[in-house]
Parts: C-alpha cells; structure tokens; sequence
C-alpha cells in the first residue's frame, strides 16, 4: 500500500532523510523508531505529501505522492507530530471540517463524526473548545480526524506521545486493532510500544535505515539474546561465575549483582544458539553444587539494548570528533 | 471542479467560523464603524460640504484600511503556522489553491460585511438630500477592492512569518507603499535622482488613482484589473512561499 523508494532530503547542507526505503502492506503495522532527529517525522511528511522529497518516490495505494497527491492524499490518514488542531474551534467543529475536507457530506458525515467521537472516547468534550482541551484530549482529538474518512493508511507520528499509561494502553490497542485491517506506519522512541503493537520494526539513525525486521528479529541481535539469567542462594559470586564460566556450552558468565542473601548471574551462550540447552546445563550443575536456585530463565534480547547499540556508537564518535 | 468549489468553501467557512469564535470579529466591526463615523463627520466635514455625497466618507478608506485591514490578515497563515495545523491542512486532499483562496474569500467577505455595516451613512445621504446612489454603489465596490488589495497583501506577508506582529508590521509598510507611491511629495522626491522609467514605475502601483477613479462613479475597466491583479499577484506569491516553505528552503 505503501511504497517508498529511495527518499532523500536535504535542508541545506544536512541530509535530514538520506536514502530510505520501505513498503508496508495491508494488515502490517510497521514502527518507525529511531533517536530524535533521526528523520522520523520528515519521512512521514513526504510519505503524507506535506514536503515534496529531494530525491526519490513515494508511491501510496499505487499513486506517485508527488505527481498524483488528490487521490493518494485520500487514502491516507494522518496524525502530524504534537498533534496540532485549531484552537478557536470546538471539538465537534473540528472534526466535522476534517470530515467536510475529507468529502463527507450530510448523515455520512454525521455517522463519522459520531464513530471517531466513540472510539477516541471524546463524548465528554465534544462542545469544548480546542485550547481549554488537556493534552490527551487534544491528542486524541487530532487522531480521531485521522481516522474520520476510515482510511486504507494511516501515519501517526508519535500517537502515545503525551498521553497517561491508561491512554497510552487505549490508543495501542486501537491502533493494534486497526492494523488487521489497515496499512500502519507510526513513529515512536518508547520501545515497548514496538513489542506491543508492531509487525515489523525499522530503526532510522541519522537518515538512513539501520535494522529493519520484526520485533523478535531485532532482539535476536541484542547481546542478551540467548543468555541465561540464574539467581543463587547462599553461594559466594565468584565461585557461580566460575563454576557456570566453565560449562562447555556457555562463551562467558558474569555476575549482575551481588547481594549478602544471593547472587544474579548472566551465562552467554556459544554462538547464537538460545534453544534452552545452556539453561538444562545450569539446572544440572547447580543440581550436583547443591544450590539452592531461585530463578532461572533464557533472556530474549531486549530491544532498548538493540536500539543503544545500532545508534549510540556512532553519535558518541560524532561528539567526539 | 466541484470538488474544488465544495472545499473552498468548507475551508473559507472554517475561517469566517474563526473570526467570530473570538470577540475579535467584534471588536474589529465596532472600531471600524466608530473611525470610519470619525473620519467621516468630524475630519471629513461631511456636513461643512452641503453635498448629498459620500466623498467624506471614503476619502479616508485607505488610510484606515491601512491599519485595519492588517490587523484582520496578519493571522491568515501565521497562525496555521505557529498552530502547526498547516501540515494538517495540506495533507489533505485539497491543493495549496484551495486553501489559499478559501481563507482569502473568508477574510475579505469579512471585511465586506464591516463595510456593509456602514450603510447608515448610505441613508443620511439620501434623507439629508438627492444623493447619486449610482456613484455610491461605485463607491463601495472601489473601497472593497481597495481591501481586498491590502488583504492580499496581508496574506502574503502572513505566509512570511510565524509570528503575527511581524507580519502585520510587513503588511502595513507595504501597503503605505502602495498608498504613497503616488502621492507627490514622494513623487518628486524620486523625479530629482530616479530615471524616468522608475518613477512611472513606483506611480503605476499607486492604489490611490485607481481607488479615485471608483469615487467619481466611474468603473473604469483598468482600475478593476489593477486591483484584481494586485489581488492575484498577492495570492499567488503567497502560493510560491507556502510551496518553499515546504520544500525547506
Ligand atoms: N524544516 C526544516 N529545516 C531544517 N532542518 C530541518 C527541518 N525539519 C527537520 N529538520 C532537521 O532534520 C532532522 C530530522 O528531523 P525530524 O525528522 O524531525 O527527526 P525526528 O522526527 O526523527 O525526531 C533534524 O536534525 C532536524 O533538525
Ligand atoms: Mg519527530
């Protein structure tokens, strides 16, 4: 539904997006991640239309964005960054320009107000002016006109941001719920989100792609992917590390913390392997030390540690530089 | 086609909706009508001529356009700006043209209806003597392109700028420019250094010849394509900053 081929930006000297490309199908939701100013909310401008890209294409439901934007501009929906509204308009009024602007008309329009209206749980605030509306409400608000027209696509830039836990719960569920149905890109820098709501994952540093895959793909790179997390009874740190060290599956084992009453080790496996037979060779050797073990499990990788890996080593040479 | 007539409209609907959402609109009207009664009566000396004519009272149009009309434009673009709801706007599947000419449409139509509260004066001529309502009518339709001028004008330095006051301050020199460029004092400061060409340049955008010709009664073809073209020059300068804008130049 939505093609991207090789978009560039610049803004003067900076190349703000440098070569990115991507689709996204009906039914994926893809997160868009990266560090700020990583050129998130500038790849979604061009993909919504708003500024023509330098170089490359943008093709949405089979229409080029720049030479053809009506109709590809119709099947989008979008949710700019900060959630912008008008402020000397009630909620009510808002939506019903969005859903004029989207060429709703009459009892149609009324049945979209009223839809978005309930899934955006706006009832309450309805009659209420823009700029007397919480931060929630208007962020809502703003979604709820992108979803008005039902749209094949929608980009959300940084949907959860602002919102309180139990938002931020509602709108990921809705958004999850959606993306059965609907081709989804939105951008976020809080990496739960991604496990909880994507298919698919990208990770942009500085323009450019750096990961691109599901969830479970990008943990697979983290370091801790594999690894076996035991915590032990009674039994002094470095004769665990040692001990654990010594298995001939493990690459390496280290402690986490040391306290009087236990002791939190990491062992890392050989290789890539995390099929759960390093953890079946902890069980055994602690079985034969006799300690006594409070909690053993195998760590899937964990996205943040992916995320400062791809994108910290190169920022810190730049700083150094 | 229709389309584009339906989306004007809604976005020029939004844009009124606007002005009277704040006591702004209110207020606008209520000093309008108050300095166009000053001007008109005590500086105009309505009375003192002993004509049933409105001479008096759009003798001083641009002049209090010159402040007024600013003040109703300088939001136009600034405030889609600052508010970020531009990016809101040109998402959606209008062009560029429709929104600049909606919001325009909007804004002048307000203005008109300040100037059509005026009509009290209308029937003081009329009850106070015979007044030449044809004149009149003139009258008015030179004093609403001469807003629809400064308007332009507005917008366009709306779209310069996020910030209000700037583009207000922008919109006022340029207007005075258009007013002045073809008043003498000025004019013969240019004929002493300026070649000929430029000084019947700068004169050729003087407003006020035009805004006259409309006061004698006489709809004079050139003077409507004269500020018919400012308006369309304005508007559509408009629309090659809003494109620059976002292409981040
Ligand atoms: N209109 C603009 N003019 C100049 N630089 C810009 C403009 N918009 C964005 N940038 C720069 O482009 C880079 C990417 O910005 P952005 O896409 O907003 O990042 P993100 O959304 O990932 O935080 C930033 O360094 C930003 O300063
Ligand atoms: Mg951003």
């Amino acid at each position: 539904m939505i093609k991207v081929e090789n978009l560039v930006k610049t803004f003067g000297p900076k190349r703000a997006v440098d070569g990115v490309s991507f689709s996204v199908e009906r039914g994926e939701v893809l997160g868009f991640l990266g560090p700020n100013g990583a050129g998130k909310s500038t790849s979604m401008r061009m993909i919504t239309g708003f500024i023509p890209p330098t170089e490359g294409k943008v093709f949405v439901g089979g229409y080029d964005m720049v030479e053809n934007p009506i109709p590809a501009k119709r099947m989008i929906g979008y949710l700019p960054e900060n959630a912008p509204a008008y402020t000397d308009m009630t909620v009510n009024g808002f939506l019903n320009f969005a859903a004029e602007l989207r060429g709703l008309r009459g009892e149609d329009r009324k049945k979209a107000v009223n839809r978005v209206v309930e899934m955006c749980f706006l009832e309450g605030v309805i009659h209420q002016s823009v700029d007397t509306l919480s931060k929630g409400y208007r962020h809502r608000t703003c979604f709820a006109q992108s979803i008005i027209h039902d749209p094949d696509i929608l980009v959300l830039d940084e949907p959860t941001d602002g919102l309180d836990p139990n938002q931020k719960h509602e709108v990921r569920n809705l958004i999850r719920r959606m993306g059965e149905k609907k081709a989804i890109i939105f951008s976020t820098h809080i990496l739960e989100e991604v496990e909880a709501v994507c298919s698919r994952a990208i990770i942009i540093d500085r323009g450019k792609i750096v990961a691109n895959g599901t969830p479970e793909e990008l943990k697979q790179r983290s370091d801790y992917a594999g690894a076996v997390s035991v915590r032990v009874l009674g039994v002094p740190g470095e004769t665990v590390r040692q001990r654990l060290g010594a298995i001939p599956l493990a690459r390496k084992a280290a402690i986490v913390r040391e306290a009087p009453e236990y002791v939190h080790a990491r062992v890392y496996p050989q290789g890539n392997q995390r099929n759960g037979e390093l953890a079946r060779s902890i069980a055994e050797v602690s079985l034969k030390e006799g300690w006594k073990i409070e909690e053993l499990h195998t760590e899937e990788g964990r996205l943040d540690e992916v995320f400062r890996a791809i994108t910290l080593p190169d920022t810190v040479k730049e700083n150094n530089r | 086609m229709n389309s584009a007539v339906a989306n004007v409209r809604t976005i020029a609907k939004r844009e009124l909706g606007g002005y009277f959402a704040s006591p702004v609109a209110y207020v606008f009207i209520v000093i309008f009508l108050l300095l166009c009664g000053f001007f008109t009566f005590m500086l105009g000396g309505f009375f003192e001529r002993r004509e049933a004519s409105l001479v008096s009272f759009f003798l001083w149009h641009p002049w209090l356009y010159l402040f007024l009309v600013p003040a109703a434009g300088m939001r136009l673009w600034s405030e889609e700006r600052r508010l970020g709801t531009m990016e809101l706007l040109l998402t959606m599947p209008i062009t560029a043209w429709q929104a600049i000419v909606g919001k325009f449409l909007a804004s002048w139509l307000f203005l008109a209806l300040a100037l059509a509260l005026t009509f009290p004066v209308v029937m003081t001529v009329n009850y106070l003597g015979d007044a030449d309502n044809g004149v009149i009518f003139c009258g008015y339709i030179g004093s609403l392109l001469l807003a629809g001028a400064y308007l332009a004008v507005s917008c366009l330095t709306s779209a310069m700028t996020r910030n209000q006051v700037i583009s207000f301050i922008i919109s006022v020199v340029i207007c005075l420019f258009l007013i002045l460029a073809g008043w003498p004092p000025v004019t013969n400061l240019l004929v002493r250094w300026a070649p000929e060409w430029l000084v019947s340049g700068v004169v050729a955008f003087s407003v006020i010849p035009h805004f006259d010709g409309f006061q004698r009664g006489v709809l004079d073809s050139r003077d409507l394509i004269f500020f018919l073209s400012i308006i369309g020059f304005s508007l559509f300068a408009t629309g090659v900053i809003i494109r620059n804008l976002r292409s981040g130049h």
